[in-house]
C-alpha cells in the first residue's frame, strides 16, 4: 500500500487533484474546527479598529483593574475587565491578535521555504550535501530554541522583524528533517526514475515531481509551525524582547498580567485563553490537512 | 468407549458486521488420545472453530446456536474467570507461525514456564528442571543454552519445538496445532510433524490439527473433517476418507493436491461446477450466504 | 562497537564545535559594547583599553576564538561581566538546579505517561477508551509555556497552596553542602528541607513534564497496542496469564523500545524549555541565568551556558543510544 505513494503524473492529474483535497479537507472536522477558528482570528485582527470596543491604548486609571461582568466591582463595556492602567483587556487582546497573527504566517513560510529547500536538497543530492546540511541540522538542535531567540532578538534588536528572523532561523530543521526523509522516500519511486530517464534536469524533477508529492506533509507542518510560532513571539513578549510596549500583544499582556496576578487574575487569564486557542486551531488543522490532504492516507 | 474430549454440536456462527454465516450447524467429535485434522480453503471456517475452542472469538464474531463441550462443559458458558485457568491448563495451541509466537523480548525459560508457575505454583527452581525436561523431550541438543537464549538466537525449526514443549507444559488434554508446519521449511515440516505425532502418543493427548494440506492429514490424522464455506461436507477416518472420498468436492480437492503416494500422477484444478455445486446446496439449506 | 561510539564521540565533538563557533560569531556582531555598562563615569581611555585587555577584547576575532578555546578546553571559562565571577563557578552552582528539575520532569512524564498509557490499554475494549486519546489530543497542543501560567493562575489565584516562585523558602533555615538541594535534603534525611524544594518544584515540573507524558502516552499507547494483537501475546493469553501480566509482562517490554529513542530527543526539548519555564518561575537555574545574561550582554556567561546547553543535548542523546542497545536483545549480543 505504501509504496503506491503518489505514482502518477501530476501534470494530469493535478487539477482533479487539488479540487478533491479542498473537498477533502473541507469535510474533516478537525481541519473546520481548526480553520474556522484561525479564520475568525484573522477576520478579527484585519478588523480590529471596527472590533476592538475601545482604544487598546487608552488609559483611566480611575478604572483600574475592574473585573470581567458578573464579578463584583465590574464595569459595564469592559467585557474581559481592565488591566492595572484602566485599558480595556478585550480590545488589547483583539489588537495583539495582529502582532500573533503576522508572525505566525510569514515565520512559518519563511522558516518552511528555508528548510524545505535545504531538506530537498540534502534528500535529492545526499552524499556530502547532505552531510553538510544534517550536520548543521544537528548543532541547530543542540541549541536550546528559547535562547538561542532571546539572543538572535537581542543581537539584532527588539521588533516585530526580528521576532519573525528569528523564528524563521531556528525552526526551519523542523522542516528540513521532514522534507529530507520524504524526498529520499521519492527519490526511490519509478514516476522519480522515468523522469530521470527521459533526461529531466534535478531542479524540475524536484520542483515539478517531488515537491507537489510532499507539499501535504509540509502544509501540514507549516500549520503546526504557526501555532509553535505564536508561542515563541509571546515568550519573547513576555520576556520584553518582542515589539516596543506601546503596541499590545498577547506575550505583553501575559507578562503585565503575571505583575498584577494578586489584583487582576483576568489580566493574565484573557491572553492566556486566546493563546491556547489560537494554538489548539493551528494543531488541529496542521493535524486534519495532513490526514485529508495525503492521498494514500485518505481513505 | 469414553466420552469424548472434545464435542462441537451444531455450532453456528455469523459476522457482526454483515451477518454473514461463518459456521453453520458444525458437529465433530475428538475422542482420547486421538489427532482430528479440521480441513478447509481459507474462509472455511477452520480457524473460527480453533478459536472457538480457544476461547478467543473476536467479537465481531457471533455464535448463534450449538455447543462447544470439553469434557462436558460448554465452553462458551463459562464465565471468563474459570475459563481461563481451564483453557490454560487443559487446552493449548501449537502457533502457525514460530518466528512471531515467541515474545522477543524475554528469555525460553521464561516464556516455558510462565504456565507452570501459575497453574502449577512451582517455584524457579522445579519449573526450570521441568523446563529443561521438556526441551529434552523434544530433542534439543544443549537445553541449557536455549533455556539463556532470546527467540531471535534459535532457528523456526528449533522456536518450533520450544513451542511445542511450551504445548506440552501442563500435559493438557487437548492441542490445537494451527498450521504448525505451514511457516517452516520442508525438510523441518516432516521433523516437526514426527515430534507431534510422538509427544501425542506418548502423553496421550488429543489434538485438533488445522490444515489446508491433505498430505499433511495422510500423515498424522486419524480423523478428518472437511469444512467448506463454514459447513461439514464430509467427516471420517483418515484413511476411508483420503481413500475413497465419498463427496465429489473431497475427491477434486485430492485430485488437486500433489501424492507422495502418486507421484507421477498430475494436479487437476478444483473443477468451477463442483464449487457451484456446493453453494447450491448451501442455498438448499436455508442458510444463504 | 568501539568505532561506532568512537564515531559518535567525534559528531559529538563536532557538534558542540559547531554550537562555539556559532555562539561566538554571533556576539562578536552584537550592537552595543559590553565594557560601556561596565565602565565607571570618572574611567579614563586607559582605564577602558585596561578593561578589554583584561576581557581579551582586544585582538582579533579568530584569535580571540582561539584563545577562548584553548581556556575552555583548560576549564576557563573566563569571568562574567555582570557578576564579576568565574563563569564556571556559577555554572556549577546552578547546573545541578536545572538537572534536578529536569530529571524530576522526565520521571514525572515518564510514570504519568506510562501509567496512562498501560491504563488505556487495559481498559480498551471500554466505551469510554477512546476519551482518553481526545483528551491526550488536546494535551499534546498545549505547550510547557501555556501549561507555566495555567499552573501559576491556578496554584497562585484559585488554589494558593504552591509558591511562585524560587527554589526553596529563603526563611527556611537550610545550609547545603552542595548544590543538588534536593538529592542532599534527601540523603541528609533533612525531610522539611526537601518537602520545601519539591513544592517549589511542583508547578515547573509540572509545566516541563505534562507535554512530554502527553507525548509518551501516545507514542507507547500506539506501541502496546500494535504489541498487543502479536501472536506471542495471544499464546501468552491462552496460557490464562491475567490482562494486567499480558501488558506489562508481554507487551509493554517490546513497546518501551521506540518510546525510550523518542523520549531521548523530547527530553532535549524538555532540557530547552527549561530557560523560559525557570524565568517564569524564577527558578534559578542556567535557563533563568542564560536569559539574564543575554539581556546583560554578559557574553562570557552567554557562552559558556550555550555550550553547556550544548552538551547536555550531546549527552543525553549518547546515552539514549546506548539505552536503546542495552534495551534491545537482538542489539545487546550483535
Amino acid at each position: 500500500m505504501d509504496d503506491a505513494r503518489g505514482g502518477w503524473p501530476m501534470s494530469e492529474v493535478a487539477p482533479h487533484w487539488i479540487s478533491e483535497s479542498l473537498r477533502a479537507c473541507i469535510r474533516d472536522p478537525k481541519v473546520a474546527a481548526g480553520g474556522g477558528f484561525i479564520l475568525f482570528l484573522l477576520i478579527l485582527a484585519l478588523g480590529a479598529p471596527d472590533f476592538a470596543p475601545k482604544d487598546p491604548l487608552e488609559q483611566d486609571l480611575i478604572l483600574g483593574v475592574t473585573p470581567p461582568p458578573g464579578f463584583a466591582g465590574a464595569e459595564p463595556g469592559y467585557l474581559l475587565g481592565t488591566d492595572d492602567l484602566g485599558r480595556d483587556v478585550l480590545s488589547r487582546l483583539i489588537w495583539g491578535s495582529r502582532v500573533a497573527l503576522t508572525v505566525a504566517f510569514v515565520a512559518a513560510t519563511l522558516a518552511a521555504a528555508l528548510g524545505a529547500t535545504l531538506g530537498l536538497l540534502a534528500g535529492w543530492y545526499r552524499g556530502w550535501v547532505d552531510a553538510t546540511i544534517s550536520r548543521l541540522v544537528e548543532i541547530w538542535m543542540a541549541f536550546p530554541p528559547v535562547l538561542l531567540s532571546i539572543l538572535l532578538v537581542a543581537v539584532v534588536g527588539p521588533g516585530v522583524g526580528s521576532v519573525i528572523g528569528a523564528i524563521a532561523i531556528i525552526d526551519w530543521t523542523r522542516f528540513c528533517r521532514v522534507i529530507r526523509a520524504e524526498t529520499m522516500g521519492q527519490a526511490k519511486t519509478d514516476y522519480v526514475t522515468a523522469a530521470r530517464a527521459i533526461g529531466f534536469s534535478p531542479m524540475r524533477i524536484l520542483v515539478r515531481e517531488i515537491l507537489p508529492n510532499v507539499m501535504p506533509v509540509l502544509i501540514a507542518l507549516i500549520s503546526l509551525e504557526m501555532g509553535i510560532a505564536v508561542i515563541v513571539e509571546a515568550i519573547l513578549s513576555f520576556v520584553g524582547l518582542s515589539v516596543s510596549s506601546d503596541v499590545p500583544t498577547w506575550g505583553g499582556m501575559i507578562a503585565q498580567g503575571r505583575q498584577i496576578l494578586h489584583q487582576g487574575w483576568w489580566v493574565l487569564a484573557a491572553p492566556l485563553v486566546a493563546l491556547f486557542l489560537t494554538v489548539l486551531a493551528f494543531n488541529l488543522l496542521g493535524e486534519g490537512l495532513r490526514r485529508s490532504l495525503d492521498p494514500v492516507m485518505r481513505r | 468407549m469414553s466420552p469424548p474430549v472434545l464435542a462441537l454440536s451444531n455450532l453456528s456462527a455469523i459476522s457482526d458486521r454483515d451477518r454473514a454465516p461463518i459456521l453453520r450447524n458444525v458437529s465433530l467429535e475428538v475422542a482420547r488420545g486421538e489427532t482430528c485434522g479440521l480441513v478447509g480453503e481459507s474462509g472455511a471456517g477452520k480457524s473460527t472453530i480453533a478459536k472457538a475452542i480457544l476461547g478467543i472469538l473476536p467479537r465481531t464474531i457471533r455464535v448463534t446456536g450449538g455447543e462447544v463441550k470439553f469434557e462436558g462443559a460448554d465452553l462458551l458458558k463459562i464465565e471468563i474467570g474459570p475459563l481461563r485457568r481451564l483453557i490454560g491448563e487443559c487446552i493449548a495451541l501449537i502457533p502457525q507461525d514460530p518466528m512471531t509466537a515467541l515474545n522477543p523480548a524475554r528469555r525460553i525459560e521464561a516464556q516455558l514456564t510462565d504456565g507452570p508457575r501459575l497453574w502449577r505454583g512451582l517455584d524457579a527452581t522445579a519449573a526450570r528442571a521441568l523446563a529443561l525436561r521438556l526441551l529434552d523431550e523434544v530433542h534439543i541438543r544443549d537445553p541449557d543454552r536455549v533455556l539463556r537464549s532470546f527467540p531471535h538466537e534459535l532457528s523456526g525449526g528449533m522456536r518450533q519445538r520450544v513451542l511445542i514443549a511450551a504445548a506440552f507444559a501442563l500435559e493438557p488434554r487437548l492441542i490445537v496445532a494451527d498450521e504448525p508446519t505451514t511457516a517452516l521449511d520442508v525438510t523441518v515440516q516432516k521433523q516437526i510433524l514426527r515430534l507431534i505425532r510422538n509427544m501425542q502418543s506418548a502423553h496421550g493427548t488429543s489434538v485438533v490439527f488445522v490444515t489446508h494440506d491433505l498430505g499433511v492429514v495422510a500423515q498424522i490424522c486419524d480423523h478428518v473433517t472437511l469444512l467448506f464455506a463454514g459447513r461439514v461436507i464430509e467427516a471420517g477416518s483418515a484413511s476411508r476418507l483420503l481413500d475413497r472420498p465419498a463427496h465429489p468436492y473431497t475427491r477434486a480437492l485430492l485430485e488437486a493436491c500433489p501424492r507422495y503416494d502418486r507421484p507421477d500422477a498430475g494436479l487437476r484444478p478444483i473443477p468451477e461446477s463442483v464449487i457451484a455445486d456446493l453453494y447450491a446446496e448451501l442455498g438448499q439449506s436455508g442458510a444463504t450466504p | 562497537m568501539t568505532a561506532v561510539a568512537a564515531q559518535r564521540l567525534i559528531m559529538a565533538a563536532v557538534t558542540l564545535l559547531g554550537v562555539a563557533i556559532i555562539v561566538f560569531v554571533l556576539l562578536r556582531v552584537v550592537p552595543g559594547d559590553p565594557i560601556a555598562m561596565m565602565i565607571s563615569p570618572g574611567a579614563t581611555p586607559a582605564d577602558i583599553a585596561a578593561l578589554r585587555a583584561h576581557y581579551g577584547l582586544d585582538t582579533s576575532l579568530p584569535a580571540q576564538f582561539f584563545v577562548w578555546l584553548k581556556d575552555i578546553l583548560h576549564g576557563d571559562f573566563g569571568t562574567s561581566i555582570s557578576l564579576h565571577r568565574n563563569v564556571l563557578g556559577i555554572m556549577a552552582e546552578r547546573l545541578p538546579a536545572t538537572l534536578e528539575l529536569a530529571f524530576a520532569s522526565l520521571v514525572f512524564a515518564a510514570l504519568l505517561g506510562g501509567a496512562v498509557a498501560v491504563f488505556g490499554t487495559l481498559v480498551s475494549d471500554w466505551t469510554a477508551a477512546p476519551l482518553i486519546d481526545t483528551v491526550n489530543g488536546l494535551f499534546l497542543a498545549v505547550p510547557d509555556f501555556i501549561w507555566a501560567f495555567a499552573l501559576v493562575l491556578l496554584f497562585g489565584v484559585f488554589l494558593p497552596v504552591l509558591p511562585l516562585s524560587g527554589r526553596i523558602d529563603p526563611g527556611l533555615d537550610e545550609r547545603f553542602v552542595t548544590p543538588f538541594y534536593l538529592l542532599e535534603s534527601l540523603a541528609t534525611l533533612r525531610f522539611a528541607a526537601a518537602a520545601d524544594v519539591l513544592r517549589h518544584m511542583v508547578m515547573p515540573m509540572l509545566a516541563l513534564g505534562l507535554p512530554l507524558a502527553s507525548i509518551i502516552t501516545r507514542v507507547l499507547k500506539e506501541s502496546l497496542r500494535e504489541a498487543m494483537v502479536q501472536d506471542y501475546v495471544l499464546l501468552a493469553r491462552l496460557k490464562g496469564l491475567s490482562r494486567l501480566r499480558l501488558v506489562l509482562q508481554e507487551a509493554l517490554r517490546n513497546a518501551v523500545a521506540p518510546t525510550l529513542a523518542l523520549t531521548g530527543v523530547q527530553f532535549t526539548f524538555l532540557i530547552g524549555g527549561t530557560v523560559i519555564v525557570e524565568r517564569i518561575f524564577a527558578y534559578p537555574g542556567i535557563g533563568n541565568m542564560a536569559v539574564d545574561a543575554v539581556i546583560n550582554r554578559d557574553l562570557p556567561l552567554i557562552q559558556g551556558l550555550t555550550l553547556v546547553f550544548g552538551a547536555l543535548f550531546v549527552v543525553v542523546n549518547m546515552i539514549v543510544d546506548l539505552l536503546v542497545v542495552a534495551t534491545n536483545p537482538r542489539l545487546r549480543n550483535g
